[in-house]
């Protein structure tokens, strides 16, 4: 009998150790460069820079195992932030910069399996077991992991449409040679 | 000037001087000198729902539904919002995204009207006596009619006719300086409006308390002071002063006319309010007095319709909604040599993709341009710092730095050199020997910085969002597992602990029960019923013998 209580006694704490760990873990960060450059990344948690998400990525370029221009989402913007922060040269994105994408779950198809739910890393859709699926549209990041696991083929990204008001006025394009900042 | 007076200011008034601006060229008396003419009655009209800073308004009518002129079509979505009038009476036949006077050249929604041609209005709740308003009920009809500030950006009045609980307003500054070439709308109204001005003035004053009105006007519209100078003194309002102040670009900016006026400087990034002034065009105090004084909505505005590029140039008072080709067309319509189509003035406005767009009410002059009518239109060269554009810069700022910076993409710098404070006015292009398109730079700068900070609000959510689920996640999977383990301790449990014994015991039981089976079968087979003693006795002693026999059998068998 005194064998089982301390094997659950000893359960209990290590499980509320991993617990607590996790928790630390996941909320605050010990290495603030990480922190830091985390900030700047887009947080699309899209793996597309071929981390697990934005903070392994973010923890990779600390360490100096992963260029600053490996992050489609960023863009320009990014790249040009990480370069000013961390003091190496900007570069082109690997992979070019892609159009600002929104889950869009048609409906109809959707046959409630919640496989795409699982794979949002935002929890973005919103769901249950065999009900139909659906997207909130400003919480989505357009990381487009929820389209493959798909069984029936009914989630496609859609362009986020430009209003007026989120409108940017273009770069200039003008015809002179580029010369250096004062 | 042609008259050197004004009703209260015949000693000479201090004025003071802003940084920069330019002598232009005005070419306003292309248009100023024909009165204002109704505008034809549209066949449709086009109401963007967003004419205004702000959010947009909430249609409240329906595709098919009739409405009056002046009826309310949508209504303020929020508090920085305003109401939208139908501007002649007819029937809804579209509420849809339709192409927008907006640089992007993009749709947004819109309420389509088709007039019925009756042009007959709903009920009008006029407020002649206004006086006995008090400050919070005026601005509520100022909002119900959707008024918006006229001369510029179009911000909700009442907001700006709301000084707050604590502030007191020292100056209402009447923006009447017209500063931008061709621009002529306010000089046709001042001068055969006069009366509406000064009426609109005195009800803003009262909404918002001011110790005094000054009116700003430049000194190349003496017709349009005169005209106020004489309907100042048809009301006898002392308490109202006329300035005239020399011409100059760009005078009619907001943060130059308070400094010309009253020698004070607006904090950068700051509002006229933070020094106790507040600052009105002179067509927003003629719609006030509409809205209040008669119960009309703001369903029309004034348009200067000018430029080499259009046969007559005049002003018209246009329906809201009114595409611009119908002006055109009202005004002879364009020459051949059109080079370019203009919303707003020559430094400020916005090149309008074509003429298929509606007026709003912040449209105040349609502009259409002949090949090289106005600027400069030579090649862009390098930048050779010559250090014009900071001479000419009327914020102050040293737009050549802000030009780098902003081409470099470096946003932390160009908002270091104030980019926030420029106000877009095109006086350093206009100078610049370069030819360089800088405000172009500086929009461009402005808005993407606006887009980085909506991104990095968007990523923190999502980053929060990850985090929450990456926990929730951990805190699962140790849950999950953390349960299993306990199941499984569970289950040893009961029988656990001592499970060797239990599982003799068991096994024990079993084996007893089986042999008691086989006794009772035959191995004591039992004829036993109604034993005499004796017989008992017998089968006793038999038993007792029998046992001793195994006993001996199993010590035998174990030697
Ligand atoms: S590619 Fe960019 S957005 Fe996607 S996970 Fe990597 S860092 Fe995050
Ligand atoms: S809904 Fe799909 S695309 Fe949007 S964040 Fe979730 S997984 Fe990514
Ligand atoms: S005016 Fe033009 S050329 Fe001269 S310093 Fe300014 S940007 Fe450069
Ligand atoms: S556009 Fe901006 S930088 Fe250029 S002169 Fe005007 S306020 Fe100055």
């Amino acid at each position: 009998m005194f064998t089982a209580i301390l094997a659950l006694a000893l359960l209990a704490l290590a499980f509320g150790l991993l617990l607590g760990y996790a928790a630390v873990r996941f909320k605050v960060d010990s290495d603030p460069i990480v922190d830091k450059i985390d900030a700047i990344l887009p947080q699309t948690q899209c793996g597309q820079c071929g981390f697990a998400g934005c903070h392994p990525y973010a923890e990779a370029i600390a360490k100096g195992e992963a260029d600053i221009n490996m992050c489609p989402p960023g863009g320009e913007t990014v790249v040009m932030a990480l370069a000013d922060l961390l003091g190496r040269d900007a570069k082109p994105v690997e992979g070019g910069v892609k159009e600002k994408m929104v889950a869009f779950i048609d409906e109809q198809t959707c046959i409630g399996c919640t496989l795409c739910l699982q794979a949002c890393p935002v929890d973005a859709i919103l769901g249950a077991a065999k009900q139909m699926h659906t997207i909130i549209e400003g919480e989505c990041t357009g990381c487009e992991l929820c389209v493959e696991p798909c069984p029936v083929d009914c989630i496609s990204m859609i362009p986020i449409k430009v209003a007026p008001a989120t409108w940017t006025w273009p770069y200039p394009a003008t015809s002179t040679k580029p010369e250096q900042a004062s | 000037m042609t008259k050197p007076t004004s009703t209260t200011t015949a000693a000479a008034r201090k004025l003071w001087q802003f940084h920069g601006g330019l002598h232009l060229p005005d070419h306003k008396s292309l248009s100023c000198e024909q009165p204002i003419q109704p505008a034809v009655l549209p066949k449709r009209l086009v109401l963007p729902l967003q004419q205004h800073i702000g959010a947009p308004a909430k249609p409240i009518v329906e595709v098919g539904e009739r409405v009056r002129k002046g009826q309310t079509i949508a209504q303020p979505d929020g508090f920085v919002s305003a109401a939208l009038h139908a501007p002649t009476s007819g029937t809804v036949v579209a509420i849809e995204e339709r192409a927008v006077p907006h640089p992007s050249g993009l749709t947004a929604p819109c309420i389509v009207l088709e007039s019925d041609g009756e042009d007959r209005w709903v009920e009008l709740q006029p407020h002649g006596n206004w006086t006995t308003l008090d400050a919070s009920e005026l601005r509520n009809l100022i909002r119900e009619a959707g008024i918006v500030g006229l001369g510029g950006a179009g911000f909700p009045s009442f907001i700006k006719l709301n000084p707050g609980a604590r502030t007191e307003i020292d100056t209402l500054i009447l923006n009447a300086a017209e500063c931008e070439p061709y621009i002529t709308c306010d000089d046709r109204l001042m001068r055969e409006r006069a009366d509406e001005v000064i009426a609109g003035a005195r009800i803003m004053r009262h909404a918002l308390h001011a110790r005094r009105v000054v009116i700003g006007i430049e000194d190349n519209k003496p017709e349009a002071h005169a005209a106020l100078r004489d309907a100042l003194a048809r009301v006898d309002r002392s308490d109202i002063e006329l300035v005239q102040v020399p011409t100059r670009y760009p005078t009619g900016g907001e943060k130059q006319l308070i400094k010309v006026l009253t020698g004070k400087e607006v904090p950068s990034q700051g509002l006229p309010i933070d020094i106790n002034i507040v600052c009105h065009n002179v067509a927003t105090a003629a719609a006030v007095h509409r809205a209040v004084e008669h119960g009309e909505p703001l369903i029309s505005r004034i348009v200067t319709v000018t430029g080499r590029g259009v046969a007559t140039p005049r002003n018209l008072e246009v329906l809201i909604g009114t595409p611009v080709d119908d002006l055109l067309r009202q005004c002879g319509g364009t020459t051949p040599t059109l080079s370019r189509l203009v919303l707003g003035g020559p430094l400020m406005g916005i090149t309008l993709p074509h003429s298929g767009l509606p007026i709003t009410k912040t449209g105040n002059c349609i502009l259409a341009l002949a090949p090289g009518e106005f600027g400069q239109h030579g090649p862009v060269r390098n930048c050779i710092r010559c250090g014009e554009c900071a001479r000419a810069c009327p914020a102050n700022l040293l737009p050549q730095q802000l030009y780098w910076h902003a081409r470099a993409k470096d946003f932390d710098k160009v908002q270091d050199y104030n980019l926030f404070d420029c106000i877009e006015c095109g006086c350093c292009a206009y100078v610049c020997p370069a030819n360089l398109p800088l405000v172009q730079y500086y929009r461009y700068a402005k808005t993407a910085i606006w887009a980085q900070a909506r991104d990095k609000k968007k990523a923190e959510l999502a980053r929060e969002r990850h985090d929450f689920r990456t926990e929730r996640q951990e805190r699962e999977k140790a849950e999950r597992a953390a349960k299993l383990a306990k199941k499984k301790a569970a289950l040893e449990e009961s029988p656990a602990a001592d499970s060797e014994e239990a599982k003799k015991a068991a096994i024990k039981a079993a084996m007893e029960r089986a042999k008691a089976k086989r006794e009772a079968a035959g191995v004591e087979p039992k004829n036993t019923d109604n034993l005499t003693a004796d017989q008992q006795r017998q089968i006793d002693e038999a038993e007792a013998r029998r046992a001793t026999e195994k006993k001996n059998e199993s010590a035998n068998e174990r030697e």
